[in-house]
């Protein structure tokens, strides 16, 4: 796997369970998806799909004593599941970061910024003190902290939430890691702070040559910055593609429904938002054939009740694109066509 | 943070006056006559007059308790026109004529006993208490939490008098591995001294021990769980560092509040353990000042044991803002 056109890094089968006492739960089931540096991948789902579960297994972030992860993540062919304990600590802040989506109770709030930033530094760098000050005042500057002499020695609960996620970043991307994973990062900040938060993301990518994971449920920051997209239903990816490919050729009806439930600015709508029908499955009880059947208007057209005996395969039908469906190709093709049309048409 | 410093004082001082304020007319309206209890047997209800214009309990209560909060400051003299005027000196804190002494003087010679016993006690406790919660926490649900939860759950269903009995039967009179107790001050005798407060010790920190247990478990267990533990470990700091400088200074703050006031609460005398073990502490002089409805000595033992707490509550405050940041501010 350390071949040169090796992708950066390669999830492969990725599988988490965990054991409760009524049975084991499958959080995340054979996920495969891979991303470049400098590009971005978004994953995309409702709550509880399995996608911040996805981010923490590749992270080395689960309780293995509370879960069990199986599958492949090869970080630039090294294979973080297989590793020890101790060899993804190692990874983890310097080869890759995480930024959670609550910066109001991620930063710890009896420390300093710098002494939280200088500790990232410290624990991956042999480096002096003052020198770890110095990249924290630094890496403060660079995520656009107004001031950061000063605030180098703010508390956390001193500053906004815009300004705790810059910290996050400042100190996610503190030991220039090569992928960084951002679980939902702007869901519990302002409007306009989110177009600030992810445009500091992308120009940091940028800067880094980073890889970046997007977790999100918003469809309208993964029209802006993704150039992949996994949408995740259930604990598996139903549909991957390109980011052109999901919003003008999607194919698997719960990304059809996605798009059919964001509300658009461009278009006078008269009619309520069209949500999806139902709740998303429990991972516990999760349905036995296709896990979107129970939800899903079209399942009557497959033959023999295939949505609800057989599980799907995740099929490419070309172009890198790939979708989890019993739905024959044209009629899918015939379905997709309807609903975007619809959407396109339903404001004039 | 000055200012603070300066709110929190007053505050206290004002609670303080209070707090003397509502013991001293609360014990004004009991029954009991201190007048009645300053001659013996062969009293006469003019002798009780005499005396009680004598010690001024003919007054309004809050001229009286003027004249106690004046006496604190700068001394008193009861039944200053007699033939023999009694002096207290300041601090005066009322004068037991049950006992023929100055109320301050007698909690002032009780206070080292108990002090020694709420110290010692503290310290076992808190290191007891807390390592365990803290092993518990980082075990949840394995046999070793069980079994210290379970050790917790005895040790708070058990009263300390039963404990201290038992202990007192089977190893001071059966097994005879320590002497009686009898207390003396650690200066004198160092060894009879520990002979004396070991068990004491154990007894009184016994039950604490086990409330602290779960209590430090359970705040480890919420940190645990709190986002920023999760960011410390997206850091790549090594597990050992995350739980003793994320996770514990978070964890551990709430306790201090918990482990101030309860120390405090100790000092205004262990009542049941020094009772058990003869102590001559502060708890055991209540218990006496009670039997002999002895009101001047019951008020300054109320009152001292009550200005602990609010010193207590005060120190624990301002500690508070020294962990805590957040504190600092509101």
């Amino acid at each position: 796997m350390t071949n040169a056109s090796a992708p950066f890094l390669s999830v492969q089968d990725l599988t988490v369970t965990f054991p409760t006492e009524d049975g084991s739960v499958q959080a995340v089931d054979g996920v495969s998806f891979s991303v470049e540096r400098g590009k971005t991948l978004a994953i995309v789902g409702e709550s509880g799909s399995g996608k911040s579960v996805t981010a923490q297994a590749i992270m080395g972030l689960l309780d293995r004593r509370l879960s069990s992860v199986s599958g492949h993540a090869w970080l630039d062919g090294r294979d973080l599941v297989a590793m020890g304990d101790d060899e993804v600590r190692h990874e983890r802040g310097s080869r890759m970061a995480m930024i959670f989506q609550d910066p109001m109770s991620s930063l710890h709030p009896f420390y300093r910024i710098g002494a939280q930033l200088s500790e990232a530094v410290l624990v991956h760098q042999k480096v002096s003190k003052q020198a770890a000050r110095e990249q924290a005042l630094e890496m403060l500057n660079r995520v656009g902290i107004p001031d950061p002499k000063t605030r180098i020695d703010s508390y956390p609960h001193q500053l906004s939430g815009g300004m705790r996620q810059r910290v996050m970043i400042a100190m996610a991307l503190i030991n220039s890691p090569a992928l960084l994973i951002a679980d939902e990062p702007t869901t519990a900040l302002d409007v306009t702070v989110q177009a600030q938060i992810l445009e500091l993301i992308g120009n940091l990518q940028q800067e880094y040559d980073t890889a970046v994971i997007m977790i999100t449920h918003d469809l309208g920051i993964v029209a802006d910055i993704a150039d992949q997209v996994a949408v995740m239903y259930g604990g598996r990816i139903v549909e991957a593609a390109a980011v052109d490919d999901i919003f003008y050729r999607p194919q698997m009806p719960y990304t059809l429904g996605l798009l059919a439930s964001v509300p658009r600015l461009d278009q006078v709508r008269v009619e309520r938002l069209d949500p999806i029908p139902g709740n998303p499955p429990s991972p516990i009880s999760l349905p036995p054939g296709c896990v979107f059947q129970p939800r899903c208007a079209y399942s009557d057209r497959v033959a023999d009740h295939a949505c609800e005996g057989i599980r799907p395969e995740l099929i490419d039908i070309g172009g890198g694109h790939a979708v989890r469906c019993h739905l024959d190709g044209d009629v899918r093709q015939a379905i997709a066509t309807d609903v975007l049309d619809a959407l396109a048409g339903s404001g004039t | 943070m000055s200012a603070y410093v300066i709110r929190r004082v007053l505050s206290m001082i004002l609670l303080l006056v209070l707090l003397s304020l509502v013991v001293f007319i609360l014990f004004s309206l009991l029954p009991a006559d201190p007048a009645r209890l300053t001659c013996g047997k062969s009293c006469t209800p003019e002798i009780i007059e005499a005396n009680r214009h004598r010690l001024g309990l003919d007054m309004p209560v809050l001229a009286q308790y003027w004249e106690f909060v004046k006496g604190i400051f700068v001394g008193r003299t009861y039944a200053a026109n007699s033939p023999d005027p009694i002096q207290c000196s300041a601090p005066c804190l009322g004068y037991s004529f049950k006992r023929g002494e100055e109320v301050f003087v007698l909690i002032k010679d009780r206070l080292p006993a108990t002090i020694w016993l709420a110290f010692g006690a503290f310290v076992l406790w808190l290191a007891a208490g807390i390592s365990l919660g803290i092993y518990s926490a980082l075990r949840r649900g394995r046999w070793q939490d069980r079994s210290v939860m379970g050790f917790a759950l005895v040790g708070y269903s058990l009263p300390s008098f039963f404990i201290g009995l038992v202990a007192i039967f089977f190893i001071i009179i059966r097994w005879q591995l320590l002497p009686f107790p009898s207390y003396i001050s650690p200066l004198e005798n160092p060894v009879q001294f520990l002979q004396t407060m070991l068990l004491p010790w154990i007894i009184l920190a016994t039950l604490y021990a086990a409330f602290y247990m779960r209590l430090t478990r359970n705040q480890m267990l919420e940190v645990l769980g709190d986002d920023y533990i999760r960011t410390a470990r997206a850091k790549g700091l090594p597990e050992r560092v995350v739980i003793r400088k994320h996770a514990l200074r978070a964890g551990l703050t709430p306790i201090v509040t918990a482990a101030g006031l309860d120390l405090a609460g100790l000092l205004g005398g262990a009542i049941i353990t020094e009772s058990i073990f003869s102590l001559p502490g502060i708890g055991s002089l209540a218990v006496n000042s009670v039997n002999d409805a002895d009101l001047p000595l019951i008020v300054g033992i109320t009152l001292v044991a009550a200005t602990f707490i609010i010193f207590a509550n005060l120190i624990v405050d301002l500690l508070y803002a020294v962990i805590d940041p957040r504190v600092r501010l509101s």
